[in-house]
């Protein structure tokens, strides 16, 4: 195969395969978030539009569509109009290096197989990392641009959160990577497959992880951006229709790529479960399942537990997290050594 | 080769850009446009804004910024050094041993001094 095949028509035809899979997965997602609740608070939720209320996020979607598109009279045109796009094109580039499986021929259509990851890059994870917090650009300047008090007031507080907990969502990966010896998704994965998934020797690691994700996505219980009860609808109070529907589209993204890392990182990534190996399920079911899981537990805490007081979120992030992951990377280097 | 792997995350990027543009400017001709002056104020639960609000924002978020900054760099180069462990091996984790006491110091300052308090 030469030069623009492999490098070019292969990755392009990826490309709008991973991103069809990620804009469904968000309307999926949508339908389930409001499901899985309503059923956890004993309601039935969405039920009016196509059976189930199946067709409820289509419908969503089109009206988000055809909404009108609002700009503020004091509002910063420019940069109003920039924000959302800030936010939403990182949340989709970090699909770049996410591996959904192992190797693929598109079902004997290539001659040799190909990584199902767009890209395998030897730096996966540190890029997924650097891409994803550009991400905050967007949030901040959409709540800055708006000229308003509640956009503002959320912009500043997600700011504040995002950047406390990066720190110690990066420093819960060093483990891993410390046993793993590499930064490539892919490697990650194959070194759990010779010995045991990382969850079990870095679990202390993947707990900090886990809370952190929660957290860097907004989610509840820390969705303090987005308290309702205090600042309306947060950074994104001012925004209508379509530039709404791209911050909502940037958080959805957002946790499917943080659900991917935590399969990738700490599950095995498209590794079977051990004893499992046996049914002969391929590759990529096992890592759609990982990260469904993943999502499920978003939406569980989000059903089970009260909003965090910001000083407490502060506070936690800063004098609890860090501490336990610096921990874990003492551990986790006297142990490799 | 290694730079050829880069060439995915161009077109990913034109792409991405192209997404929310391009639907954008084919919402336009499905969206009504129907503006009023109260539709276009900032939203303020129906009272009159009579002046812009002010931009400004308490000090901590600053403070928070400044200690972000110092544990960023810090988780960055924790990086390639935890790629290279294996092959350092006792030297890599004393240097870096000495390097984080060193950090935790300034970690304990700064929570000693208040900086991680919120109130």
């Amino acid at each position: 195969m030469d030069f623009t095949m492999i490098n070019i028509v292969i990755p392009a035809v990826k490309i709008l395969i991973v991103f069809t899979v990620v804009l469904l997965a968000v309307l999926i997602m949508t339908y389930a978030e409001r499901k899985v609740i309503a059923f956890m608070q004993v309601r039935l939720g969405p039920m009016r539009v196509g059976p189930w209320g199946l067709l409820q996020p289509i419908a969503d979607a089109l009206k988000l569509f055809s909404k009108e598109d609002i700009i503020p009279t004091m509002a910063d045109k420019l940069v109003y109009f920039l924000a959302p796009t800030l936010a939403i094109v990182p949340a989709l580039l970090t699909f770049l290096v996410v591996p959904f499986g192992d190797k693929t021929t598109f079902f004997g259509l290539l001659k040799q197989p190909t990584s199902m990851a767009i890209s395998d890059l030897n730096i996966g994870l540190l890029y997924i990392l650097a891409i994803s917090s550009v991400g905050i650009y967007g949030i901040l300047l959409g709540g800055w641009s708006s000229n308003s008090k509640y956009p503002l007031l959320g912009a500043l507080r997600s700011a504040a959160q995002i950047v406390s907990y990066e720190v110690p969502l990066t420093l819960a990966l060093v483990g891993p990577i410390l046993m793993a010896n590499t930064l490539s998704m892919k490697g990650i994965v194959e070194a759990q497959s010779k010995g045991m998934w990382f969850v079990i020797p870095q679990f202390f690691g993947f707990l900090v992880y886990m809370a952190c994700a929660v957290a860097e996505t907004n989610r509840a219980p820390y969705d303090l951006p987005e308290a309702e009860q205090e600042l309306v609808a947060g950074f994104h109070t001012e925004y209508s229709g379509m530039k709404f529907a791209f911050f909502y589209l940037a958080e959805y993204a957002n946790m499917i790529v943080v659900s991917a890392i935590a399969t990738v990182v700490f599950l095995g990534g498209w590794l079977p479960v051990p004893g499992l190996a046996f049914l002969h399920i391929p590759a990529i079911i096992w890592f759609a399942l990982k990260v469904a899981f993943f999502l499920f537990i978003f939406l569980w805490l989000r059903a089970t537990y009260p909003r965090y007081r910001y000083d407490q979120l502060m506070q936690i992030g800063w004098k609890f997290f860090i501490p336990v992951a610096l921990i874990n990377i003492f551990v986790t280097a006297l142990l490799v050594l | 080769m290694s730079h050829a792997q880069y060439i995915p995350l161009l077109i990913f990027l034109v792409i991405a850009l192209l997404f929310p543009l391009v639907t954008l400017a084919i919402a336009k001709f499905f969206r009504p446009a129907k503006y009023n002056k109260s539709k276009l104020s900032p939203y303020e639960c129906g009272i009159e804004v009579d002046k812009e609000p002010e931009r400004n924002f308490h000090v901590r978020y600053y403070v928070v910024a400044v200690i972000f900054l110092i544990f960023d760099v810090e988780t960055v180069f924790l990086y390639p050094w935890a790629v290279k462990y294996r092959a350092l091996g006792l030297f890599g984790f004393v240097e870096m041993a000495i390097f984080l006491i060193i950090l935790i110091f300034g970690y304990v300052y700064a929570w000693k001094k208040g900086a991680l308090e919120w109130e």
